[in-house]
Parts: structure tokens; sequence; C-alpha cells
């Protein structure tokens, strides 16, 4: 039966060699299903079992009934209509049996999948900040998506069904050498070719698909450039020659899929020219071996239904092998990623100092990204409890790491940063971080409700609390202007919201958790007059209650903190308040004039 | 269905294909069906005892006409198969050239990703029933006409019996198809909210790690990947079904020539070799019944895939080329005529009139959201106004044949974008015949032939992924060397310059003072630097004029212009400390 049907284009798979170590791993996530997967073992021993009574049921029916000779009529028709009886009862029992075992087959590959991918998700969202600038988040997102499914592929098909295929096998074997050995001798002489033009076929198709898969990619991949390029195709006049080099991968294109065309075009009338070498087979030696009385029609009919059955099982076996190779280049990546260990954990015992009793204290710290010039260097800077402290400087100073190792993003590379005394590295970080409200320079908004992106599905936090903090923050207004209030559906990045609005969510969202420490990396985005005021009366009552490092684009932020720290190329440059700092005349007075605007 | 009429002038074209595919299609049914006939005879030859032929020539004879037929099957394949993948590259042709016609607004309608899918996954499911699905529909056709034929010529009745379990296995197969299909949907939008939600924390990881969010983040994921599962084995409830009803199915018609076959054998009605033949009639039309109800899932899905391909293909290009009239060469004098332009009742320019004569430099400045670039865009109709008109030498621009008005303007847009050609192939982008010397000069004063020389193959390093990956100012300085190349009239450089640090675009400016000469120039800019030796600035603030004149004259009229020249003047002083 030749189908179209169930080929379809496979993943990109890196050939890869088999490796057991690996395997045996992947094996291990078999382990809490161990159940299921000898049951659906079980069930496919029964099933090719059942599938060889069919034959057979045939052959009694012909030697015992249809061409009886010399039994009684009567009997002959009671032999035909057991016979056909048992046969309905096989296939009853075929069909239950077998979907009961492409469910338990598919679950367990399912559930493989679940745990692996709840496990590496786990996994990912321990890595630190580091981890995720050196690892792009695309290539991320493949281990926990694609990669996955190269693997349930081997849980499936791959692992069980394999099974399945040599039991058939065996089972086809024995039932023809015990029918009539030297006719089923004389029939395997087709195997070799099947064998052959299974496994050429494969080879040829794995290859030419691979060329298809990299020719799609390609014409794609210009079809999409064209379209986000459109414009400057069309400004430079290039639509002819764009279309030319278009036309180029659609036709490499086009000889790919006519070259698998062909490989199919050839495979399905072989098999067919094989598998009636076999019927001429059994018609040749089986018939005459029925004229010397050696074999009964039954059983040359029983051959001709075994034959039929030999085909399928072979050709997946040679599909098996691929499958294998996918799956081991997908989990060596994936175990790749388990394995690497996050940079920044906490440590065993870790300390747990009360609320701030004193000061934070940036001790002699410098930094820089990896490998890259220090981007801090020996700052020193104390910020006492309840004092609020503005990070003034032009782009690239250092502003924004300098809060950012505050939350213990990353480790300081020199010094050290202690609350009361405490180095942040003997804390645990979630503690750490819990203690401070941050309001980062980008709002990142998830889809889903206002209320998720305020409280962040913490639901210790009572919605009352949520409310308050968005009427401390000033959303409160604009929030209710949404249908739906706080259940209002934010579209993908809450795009709809102005960059104001987005900030005061962020405002909110840092309140709720009602922290003792306030850090504000401010906005530089354009914000209309009327959402400003708001940010500025907002920021008023906050900063107002709270220890607070912030990082100020805007004079009227910097006239609510009671001292400012000028940074400028990784070192503090100036300190002071706003007025001290003008009198200087300084980087501050050229900063002021330059960019601090007041209230938009 | 009056989708698929859209396809007709596409099979006439290979209405031959169709032709000789459909005829090799009937002389593989005519071979292959005829097999179980000649089994029927050595059967019955064998039960009388009596072979008419010896046995090796019952056996040479299926063997002979299994060969015939699988060169037929073989031609039938590659033809008709073929033969789609044909119409779907000349489809796929079609449908890239009809995009490259449409206008920047229809890209801003439609989303990128949306027009992938037309162009992939329905340009495939038509495919689909340009090839399989009109192949197998003959299949079935021929392979019901003579199998049924010979079937009753060997008994009626049997065959009517036997045959009951066919139209289930049609029906079963087509309903199972759709269910799977709606599923397997339904799946998909699973996955895309469970990728979604990764990309979301990986993305957001600051926010999830700062708000100490991971364990609910995690238990949000556990409830994604749940579902995602159920809905999986929601599909394998009805995908676990197809192939044992299809084998139950086949079965049972297995049982029926066993059971009543066999009392016609008994009863003497029906020879033995009838009754082999006829299992043999049974496992051959399997298969087409199978594959009709395959057949009309695929209509049904190339008919609603074709509908969208055909969405676009009627989409009327908004902006029109105007008649090719043997006009003088462009000279570049533009004039704004009370132009406007405005979207959904939000006016982005409001009642601009300017001169901009053959050889001057006019540049534009003004906040973020101002209208600069759409004013500029006006120019190579990228846009067409809403209000006013645009002259070019005094003719109009939409009566200028596009390929002349925007052969005669380098423009260097806001956003750069290069192809993933090499350096040179992109410079070359719009002069095609640039010779090296001239590539090599246009570089020089772009500023990107120091950068060049560095690049892994020089000139012909591939820009982006696969080659070198270009700073912001280097790829500025392409697509700058690129609008050169093309020897314009006019020059537009839409902030062109904003990603090259202030002393290399000094250099660049100086440079191109000597290419500017005669040539008419717009630049639009955020930088006073970049603007001062404009022969006219324009401020533009909300969509209108606000203020024009030479840069001593604003800069001495505290106005806009001198609020934008002073703070620019003290950001170079910052930069001077170190």
């Amino acid at each position: 039966m030749s189908a179209e049907l169930p080929i379809l284009p496979e993943e990109e798979i890196v050939r890869k060699k088999l490796d057991w170590e690996l395997l045996k791993r992947l094996l291990r996530y078999l382990r809490p299903y161990r159940g299921s997967v000898v049951l659906s073992v079980a069930l496919l021993i029964v099933l090719s079992g059942l599938a060889l009574v069919g034959p057979y049921l045939t052959k009694i029916a012909i030697d015992r009934a249809i061409a009886a000779e010399g039994i009684a009529r009567a009997e002959r028709v009671r032999i035909l209509a057991r016979m056909g009886l048992l046969f309905l009862l096989v296939l009853a029992l075929e069909f239950s049996l077998r979907y009961a075992q492409v469910w338990i087959t598919q679950l367990i590959g399912q559930k493989v999948q679940y745990d692996l991918r709840m496990e590496i998700f786990a996994h990912l969202e321990k890595m630190s900040l580091r981890f995720f600038s050196k690892n792009p988040v695309g290539r991320l997102l493949t281990r926990v998506t694609s990669d996955i499914e190269a693997l349930n592929e081997l849980f499936t098909a791959g692992v069980v069904e394999i099974f399945g295929d040599v039991f058939l096998l065996a089972g086809i074997v024995t039932a023809m050498l015990l029918l009539d050995a030297r006719l089923a001798l004389t029939l395997f002489a087709v195997l070799p070719f099947l064998f052959a033009a299974s496994l050429v076929f494969r080879l040829k198709v794995r290859d030419a698909f691979r060329d298809v898969r990299t020719r799609v990619a390609k014409m794609n991949a210009y079809l999409q450039e064209s379209l986000v390029g459109m414009q400057v195709i069309q400004l430079f006049g290039a639509e002819g020659r764009s279309f030319a080099r278009f036309d180029d991968r659609n036709r490499d294109h086009l000889l790919a899929h006519l070259r698998t065309v062909f490989y199919f075009a050839v495979f399905f009338p072989v098999i067919e020219v094989i598998g009636a070498a076999a019927v001429a087979l059994l018609v040749w030696k089986g018939g005459s071996e029925v004229l010397e009385g050696t074999v009964t029609f039954g059983a040359l009919a029983a051959f001709l239904q075994y034959t039929a059955q030999f085909f399928r099982p072979i050709r997946d076996l040679s599909e098996k092998y691929n499958i294998l190779q996918g799956a081991m280049a997908s989990s060596e990546r994936i175990f790749d990623l388990l394995d690497t260990e996050p940079e920044i954990r906490a440590p065993e015992h870790p300390a747990r100092p009360g609320p701030l009793r004193e000061a934070i204290r940036f001790e002699n710290v410098s930094f820089a990204y990896d490998g890259g010039d220090p981007v801090l260097r020996d700052i020193d800077l104390t910020v006492r409890r309840g004092e609020r402290v503005a990070l003034v400087g032009a782009t690239g100073s250092g502003k924004s790491t300098l809060v950012t190792l505050l939350g213990r993003f990353y480790d300081v590379g020199a010094g050290a940063i202690r609350i009361d005394g405490v180095d942040l590295r003997s804390m645990d970080p979630g503690d750490l971080r819990r203690r401070i409200g941050t309001v980062l320079q980008d709002v990142f908004l998830f889809s889903g409700t206002v209320d998720r992106n305020i409280r962040l599905g913490d639901e210790s936090i009572p919605r009352e609390r949520m409310v308050e903090a968005a009427r401390i923050a000033n959303a409160e207004r604009f929030i209710e202007r949404l249908p739906g209030g706080y259940d209002h559906l934010l579209r993908e990045r809450g795009a709809g919201l102005s960059a104001g609005e987005k900030q005061l969510l962020a405002f909110s969202r840092a309140l709720a958790a009602d922290p003792e420490i306030f850090v504000l990396d401010e906005a530089t985005s354009n914000i209309d007059s009327e959402t400003e005021a708001l940010i500025q009366k907002a920021l008023e009552r906050i900063l107002a209650e709270r220890t607070s490092l912030v990082v100020a684009h805007r004079l009227s932020t910097i006239r609510n903190v009671d001292r400012i720290v000028v940074l400028h190329r990784g070192r503090i440059r100036e300190e002071g308040t706003h007025e001290e700092l003008l009198a200087a005349g300084g980087i501050y007075k050229t900063l002021v004039d330059l960019e601090y605007r007041n209230g938009g | 269905m009056k989708e698929l009429l859209r396809l007709r002038p596409y099979l006439a074209r290979y209405r031959a294909s169709y032709l000789w595919g459909t005829l090799f299609v009937l002389l593989t049914n005519i071979f292959t069906l005829l097999a179980p006939l000649v089994l029927k005879r050595a059967v019955d030859d064998l039960r009388a005892g009596a072979l008419a032929f010896p046995l090796a020539a019952y056996a040479a004879a299926l063997l002979g006409l299994a060969l015939v037929q699988a060169v037929f099957r073989f031609l039938m394949r590659r033809i008709m198969i073929g033969a789609s993948r044909r119409i779907e590259y000349d489809l796929r042709n079609d449908l890239f050239d009809h995009l490259q016609r449409l206008s920047p607004a229809f890209y801003e309608r439609n989303r990128t990703g949306d027009l992938m899918a037309r162009a992939t996954n329905d340009l495939n499911a038509v495919r689909m029933f340009l090839g399989p699905a009109i192949m197998y529909l003959a299949n079935t056709f021929f392979t019901f006409a003579f199998g049924l034929a010979l079937m009753i010529s060997i008994d009626l009745r049997l065959t009517l019996l036997s045959l009951l379990p066919f139209p289930f296995l049609s029906i079963v197969v087509n309903r199972l198809g759709k269910a799977m299909h709606i599923r397997f949907e339904r799946i998909q939008e699973q996955y895309a909210d469970l990728t979604a939600h990764v990309q979301e924390n990986l993305s957001g990881i600051r926010v999830v790690k700062a708000f100490v969010r991971e364990k609910d983040e995690i238990e949000r994921f556990r409830r994604l990947n749940l579902e995602f599962i159920r809905r999986n084995m929601d599909l394998v409830k009805v995908w676990g079904l197809f192939f044992p009803v299809m084998s139950f199915l086949t079965g049972i018609a297995l049982v029926i020539v066993l059971w009543v076959g066999g009392l016609r054998v008994v009863g003497g009605g029906l020879t033995l070799g009838g009754f082999v033949a006829f299992t043999s009639y049974l496992a051959m039309l399997a298969w087409p019944a199978i594959a009709l109800g395959w057949v009309l899932n695929l209509v049904q899905r190339g008919a609603a895939s074709m509908g969208r391909i055909g969405a676009i293909l009627d989409e009327k290009p908004a902006i029109v080329s105007g008649e090719g009239r043997d006009a003088p060469p462009v000279r570049g004098a533009l004039r704004f005529e009370n132009v406007s332009l405005g979207t959904n009742g939000t006016a982005i320019l409001s009642n601009i009139n300017l001169s901009m004569p053959e050889g001057s430099v006019t540049a534009v400045v003004g906040p973020i959201g101002s209208g600069k670039t759409s004013l500029v865009r006006l120019i190579p109709r990228l846009l067409d106004p809403t209000g006013g008109r645009l002259l070019l030498d005094g003719v109009p621009l939409a009566d200028l044949p596009l390929e002349r008005l925007r052969g005669a303007i380098g423009y260097v847009p806001q956003e750069t974008f290069l192809f993933s050609l090499t350096v040179a192939e992109n410079i070359r982008y719009g002069a095609p015949d640039l010779s090296d010397e001239d590539l090599a000069r246009v570089a020089r004063l772009a500023r990107i032939d120091e950068d060049a020389k560095l690049f892994p193959n020089g000139y012909d390093t591939v820009v982006g992924e696969r080659g070198v990956l270009l700073s912001g100012g280097q790829k500025q300085r392409i697509a700058l060397a690129r609008a050169l190349a093309r020897g314009p009239r006019i020059l537009v450089l839409d902030d062109a310059l904003s990603a090259v640090d202030l002393r290399t675009e000094e250099e660049i400016l100086e440079g191109l003072r000597a290419f500017r000469e005669g040539r008419t120039t717009v630049i639009v800019s955020h930088r006073v630097s970049a603007v001062r030796d404009a022969d006219r600035i324009v401020v533009l603030e909300g969509g209108r004029i606000a203020e024009e004149g030479t840069h001593a004259e604003l800069a001495a009229r505290e106005g806009p212009y001198a609020r934008i020249h002073r703070k620019q003047l003290l950001s170079r002083k910052l930069e001077e400390i170190d």
C-alpha cells in the first residue's frame, strides 16, 4: 500500500553517531514509567501473535472447508462459520489492543516530554543574567521546544516500536518455516532485495530530504528578508534582480523536490515488483508442491498473506536508526544545558539579616562584563537607612550597572557590597531581592491581565494592597479607564499602553511587593507631560518612605533626593546636593544644562 | 470550492502532463488488476490437476505484469506529482512577483509572519491538492471502475457483499482526518502559548528574578505543559484509531470473502481460483478507498488555502506608476505644494510648502514624531500625500514612471536594512553595473573602505549572521555607499548617520561636499553639525513647518532650532571630559 500520507518533513537532523552514554542517560527518563513500558511491549508481543492468526485461519478454512473434498457439506459450512467468527474475534481483539498500545506508548512519550520540559525550564529559571547575555533567547527556546520533540520520537516510535517490528518479523519467519520449511526458504530469497531496496531508498530519501530542507530554509529566508526589506527593493528599483534571485532559490527547491519525487516514484513500484516476485515464486514452487501433494492450497494462501505482512516492519526498521541519530544531537544539547551550573546560588547556610538598621555599603567595588573594559572602578558609596540617593551621569557611565549589582544579578569583580555589614554573597539571592523593589529602565510587561503584571501572580499579596499600590503609583486612574480594569488583558509587551503608563504600572508592581529598599532606573523615553506630572507625584510619595537608589534622568526626580552621586566613566566624580554641585560647576552642571528638563 | 477555479490557467499550462498522467494511471490499473486473473487461472488449473501452461509461465506472467505496471506507476507518479511541484513553483514565483508590486502601506497592514504562512503552509496545501489529491482521485476512480467490473465478472453477489465495508472506510478516514486536523490545530495553539511563556520568561528574566517569581513562573509553565500534553493525548485518541480502524474494516471485508465466498465455493458457484482472486482484489481496493477519504480533506484544505493566497493576489498596488511618456532626464528640482498627509483622521503632515531647487541642500530637523521621515518618504513615493502634490522638475510625481522617479533618487533610510549578500553586492544593489573603481570610490566617500579591509573577505564578505556581524555605524555607511552608487540626482539622508560617531560623520559630510555638487540633497538629522551648512534648514513640529532659514538666521532667533543647537554644544563638551 503506497501512501504519501505518513511521510512528513523531518526536523533538522544533525548527524551524530550513536553514543551509548547519552542513550543510557536518556533511557533513565523512562524509569518512572517502567510499568507502562512493560505493558506496552507485552501488548506488542500479543499483537505480533495476533497478526499471525488471520492467515492461519484462512489456511484452515481453505483446507478443511473450502477446498476440502470428501467431507460432508454441512461440516464444511460449520467449519467456515467457526473460522469466520474466530477471524472476527481476532480482528476485534487486534483493534482494541492496538488502540490501547498506541495510547499507552504515546502517553509514555508525552509524560517523558513533560518531565524533560519541566526540568529544563526550572533549570533556566535558576540561571543568572550573565548566562542569558551569552545565550540568545531563540537558541534557548529550541531546547524546550524542538529538541524535546526530537526526543519524543525516540521514546515512542523508537524504543518501544522497535520491539514490535522485531517480534512481528520473527513471528512471520517462524510461522512460514512451520508451515513449509522448503517453500519458506525459497521465499526468503526475495528478502535481501527487500532489505536492499528499503535501505537504499531510506538513504537516498534521507539525503534528498536534507537537501529539500536546506533549500526550503534558503528560499524562505530569502522570502522573509525580501518581505522585511521590500522598501529597499522598491527604492532601488531592484524588483527584477530580486525576482531572479528568488527564482534561483525557488528552482533549486523545485529540483530538490523532483529528486524526492523520483525516488518515491521508483521505490513504490520496485517494492511492488519484489512483492510480485514473491507471489510468482509461490505460484511456481508452491504450485509444484501442491501438485506433489506436499503443500495444501490453504498453506499457499497463508503464505500469500504472510508475504504481504513482511514488508512494513522491514521498511520501519530501516527508519529507526535515523530516529536514534536525530535524538542524539538533541539530547546532547539538552544535557549540555542541564549540566551548566547556575553562576549565582544561595550559600548553604545563608545569612538572614533583619530589616535594614544602618546602611548599604559599596566598598571599593569594581566590575566588568565578560572580558570587557571595567564598567565600574573603585566605587565607595554608602546609602544610609531612609536616605535617598540619585545616580547621575552620561550614557555609559555605569549607573545602571551599579544598581544591578545591588540586586546581585552579577557578582562584583572586586570589593564587596554589604547590607548592615553582611556581604550580599552570603545571603540567599531570593531573600535579598525580596527586600528590594525594582523599577527597570525598560518596563517589561507580561502578556496577561493588569493584575498579573502588578502582583506577578503572587497570591499572597492581597488585592487591596495591589489597588493601594496602584493608587500610590498614580496608576489607578488609567487602569480604571481600561475595559475590565485590573482584569484587562494587556496585548503583547503592553502594546497600546504609552511609555508613561507602563512606567506607572512598573511603580505599582514594585510597591505591591512592599519593599524596604527602592531601586529605580528611570526611563529616558519621551513621556507626555500629563503622565510625566503623575509620575513625579508618585515618585515623591514613593521616595518619601524608603531607602532609595535612583538612576535619575529628570531634574524633578533629582529634587526629591537627599544626595546626588555623579558617575563618569565608571568612577564617582562628584557627590553632594543639587545646589552644592551646581555651584561647583563641574560635570553635574553640564549634565543639568544638557539633558535634565524640568517636568518635561 | 470555487477558489480552486483560480488554478485553471496553471492546470491548462500543464494540461499535457495531467492528460499523460491520467493515461498512466489508467494503464497502471489495467496491468495491476490483471494479475489476480492470472492467479485465478493458476489456482484453478492446479485444483483441476491439469495445467494449461507450465507453472513457470504463470509465474513469468505475474512478474511480467508487475514489471509493466511498475513502469507505468513510475511514470504516473513522476509526471503527476512532478506537475504539481512545477505549478507550485510557478505559483510561488507569481506570488513573489505580486508581493514586489505592493506598496509599503500593505506591509504595514500585514505581518511578515502571516505573509510567510501564505507562501509556505497555504501554498503547500494547494500543492497537495494539485498533486496527490488529483492523482489519487484518478487512481481511485479507475481502480474501482476496473476492479468492480472484474470482480462482478467473477461473482456479482460476493462483490456487493465484500465491498460493504469500503464506503465506511472512506467515511471514517475522512472524518478522522478532519478531527485530527482540528485537534492538531489546537495543539499548535497551545504550543504557541507554551513557547510564548518560555520566550517571555527568558526575555523578562530580570523582572522574574528581581521579584523572586521563579517558583510561580515554573508553576505557570507546569500548567501550560500539562494542558499541552492533554491536547496531544486528545489527538492520540483520534489518531490512534486511524490505523486500527483501517485494518479492522479491511479485515471485515476479508472475513466476508472468506465466509460468504467460502460458502459459494462449497456450493459450487465459485472456483477456488476465483476465491483467491477475490482476496487479492480486496487488498488492492483498500488503499484507493482510504485515499478517497483523505483526498476529500485535501481538496477542502486546498480550497481554503487558495482562498487566502487569492486574497493577496487580488490586492491592488496602492502606488501606481505614472505613464511612461518620454520625459527629459531628471534634473532634481523638487517642490511640495500644500502637501498634507494623514491616516485614520490623525494628521502627520499639514500644509507643507517647500521648494528644493536643483543642486540645493535642505535639512529637516525636529523632535521625534514631528513628521520628518514621512516628509522625505513622499519623495520616492513610498507614500502618496493625502492632500496637495509634489513636483519634480515641474512634473507631478504621480505622472512620472516610478522607475524613472526612483532611479533618480539615492535614499538612505532611517532603519538600515542590508541584504545577506556580500558587502559589494549590497553596495551595487541599485547599480549592478558599477565598476570596481566606482565601487571603491563610493566606499571611500561613505568611509567604509577602511572597515572593508578588515572584513574576512574584504568586499566579498557576506553581511549578517552567516558572514560578518556589522556594527550599526558600519551598516549605515554601507547603506550610504549603496545610495551614492546610483549617482542619484537627488540624495535623501534620513537620519542616515545616527550610529556613526561624530567625527566620522563630519568626515563623511565633508567628503560628500564635492559629490553633492549639482545634486539636490535632503538631510534629516538630529545633529546640528550635520545640518548647519545646509542652504536651508526646515524645523518641523507636529507635522507643520515651525521655522525655516539658514543656520545663522535660525541660531540667532531664540526658536526651537536655537535650543537644539545649544544642547548639542553641551553634549560635545561632556564628551571631552575624561
